[in-house]
């Protein structure tokens, strides 16, 4: 047998042999292996892109939650500046309230002393009228006994009474 | 992962020692005896060493050869169909059923037809089970065992990490999709060569690794044989021009040249049409000429003792046979690479041609 001429003995067998290995190698074994290959790659990597995922996701939770403490505090010093001003609005209003009752009391006091104060000149003028009428009385009296105590007495009377 | 493989390259590294050493004591032994009959003809020594044979064999001891006989199949007109053992040859001294091993002349080494005076009348058809289909059986068994094993335990073991036999192989399946199949073929069609490009890869590989094997039942010249060669390369050159598109028809027969180069003389689609078939051409000689190169420098060296031992005695050829040894081993050693290399080369560049078979209009 040459060494360059092929036998076609060995090409037959060759022939026959390759051809159902290639059929069955490809059929049971490279199939799975291949498949077997993929599936593990795909595993991975999607393994991997679930943690860059879940890596991203605290990350913008984080980022979020920082968000939120700070709008949180915006608000915070919002309503606290908030209830200040109402408290002192109230405050202010408060007095106000006060000085404006305070004033109308007062007015009110003044007009009740005026009107008491009225009243009681009225009374005294009455009085005095009723008591010129006694002391004009007893005077006319006296006269009858003697003019000239009489007219000492009114005098000195009349000096007295003197309208407040 | 690291264990495995250093244990795999130990076992590799063990049976080529042993490779080197047994080869060289089984020769010595038969050239201490044929020296003292017929003198040592190195050059028949070489050529029966990596030739094709009727029977597989293993040592001579003196008279006595032992080897395993092996099927013959034989057609011919005049006799219908015939199926024997090789050991009905004798060696190939003798004939049998009036068929004979011719040892010279224009059919040396072929069987031939004779009739009933002796005279050869003819050459039936011959299927023999030879040498190197043994072979080819041998490193087939091999290769189905490894891989379905693999394909069981990938579907066992679906998800999860690799284990042993699939531990070591997963990335030389990878390095092929990888390194081979992608680049050459591309992204979008890789995936239906990938069966044909790990078989011939694996069935490479494996034939040229148990060649370098010399216990029996492995050590057969398989990828040496230019008729394997031959048929690989055939499944290659048949793959790619079933996998062809209109461009590549185009590019063949009417290629962007100057018109002068196609008219009135086809001259480009003559060169390019030779190219479809010296691609797988090469193919074939480039793993047939390596393979069988390897093999015969290995038996060169070990005959150098038997030549030594014949010009200068026994002393002479027990002094060359340390030298010898030692190349033996390197140049084994040398074949283990080129074992990888080979199966590696005619890989990517069938990959090559696949990816050419349907090229992108540029």
């Amino acid at each position: 047998m040459g060494f360059v001429t092929p036998d076609y003995g060995t090409i037959f067998w060759m022939l026959i042999i390759f051809g159902i290995v290639l059929f069955i190698l490809k059929k049971f074994a490279w199939g799975p292996i291949l498949k077997a290959l993929k599936d593990r790659e795909k595993s991975i990597s999607d393994a991997l892109n679930s943690a860059e995922k879940a890596r991203k996701d605290v990350a913008g939770l984080k980022a979020s939650n920082d968000q939120i403490i700070t709008e949180a505090r915006k608000e915070k010093d919002l309503i606290l500046k908030e209830a200040r001003d109402i408290k002192d609005k109230i405050v202010a209003d408060a007095k106000n309230l006060a000085n404006a009752e305070a004033q109308k009391s007062i007015e009110y006091a003044r007009q009740q002393i005026n009107a008491e104060k009225m009243a009681a000149i009225n009374d005294i003028k009455k009085q005095v009228a009723e008591l010129s009428v006694m002391i004009a009385e007893k005077v006319i009296r006296k006269e009858l006994e003697n003019t000239k105590d009489q007219e000492i007495l009114v005098e000195s009377l009349l000096k007295d009474l003197k309208l407040k | 992962m690291t264990p495995l493989i250093r244990s795999f390259l130990l076992f590799i590294f063990t049976i080529l020692l042993s490779a080197g050493i047994s080869r060289a004591n089984e020769t010595e032994t038969a050239g201490k005896e044929g020296g003292n009959t017929e003198i040592f003809n190195p050059g028949k020594f070489v050529i029966e060493h990596v030739s094709d044979s009727y029977e597989w064999h293993i040592a001579t001891f003196g008279e006595t050869q032992v080897s395993v006989p092996l099927p013959i199949i034989l057609y011919s007109s005049g006799k219908g169909l015939n199926f024997f053992m090789s050991s009905k040859f004798h060696h190939g001294k003798e004939a049998y059923k009036n068929f004979r091993i011719e040892h010279e002349g224009k059919n040396e080494g072929k069987i031939v037809e004779l009739n009933e005076t002796g005279e050869v009348t003819g050459l039936p058809i011959n299927l023999s089970i030879t040498k190197t289909v043994a072979g080819i059986f041998v490193s087939v068994i091999v290769l189905l065992l490894i891989f379905l094993n693999i394909a069981k335990a990938a579907k066992r073991r679906t998800g999860q990490a690799p284990q042993g036999m699939q531990n070591l192989f997963e990335p030389v399946i990878l390095f092929v999709r990888d390194d081979i199949a992608k680049p050459a073929i591309g992204e979008k069609r890789f995936e239906k060569f990938m069966p044909f490009l790990l078989t011939v890869f694996f069935f490479i590989l494996i034939n040229n690794l148990l060649g370098l094997v010399p216990i029996f039942p492995f050590g057969a010249n398989v990828t040496g044989n230019i008729g394997v060669t031959l048929v690989l390369a055939l499944f290659t050159f048949l793959v790619t021009t079933f996998n062809t598109n209109k461009e590549y028809w185009k590019e063949i027969y009417n290629p962007e040249v100057p018109w002068w180069l196609k008219f009135p003389i086809p001259l480009m689609p003559i060169v390019e049409l030779t190219g479809v078939i010296t691609k797988p051409f090469v193919l074939m000689i480039r793993l047939f000429a390596n393979m069988l190169a390897g093999h015969l420098i290995v038996t060169v060296f070990v005959s150098l003792i038997f030549i030594f031992a014949v010009k200068l005695g026994v002393g002479g050829g027990l002094g060359v046979s340390v030298i010898s040894v030692l190349f033996s081993v390197f140049m084994l050693l040398l074949d283990v690479l080129v074992s990888f290399i080979q199966a590696y080369v005619f890989t990517l560049l069938s990959a090559l041609y696949f990816g050419m078979a349907s090229p992108e209009h540029h």
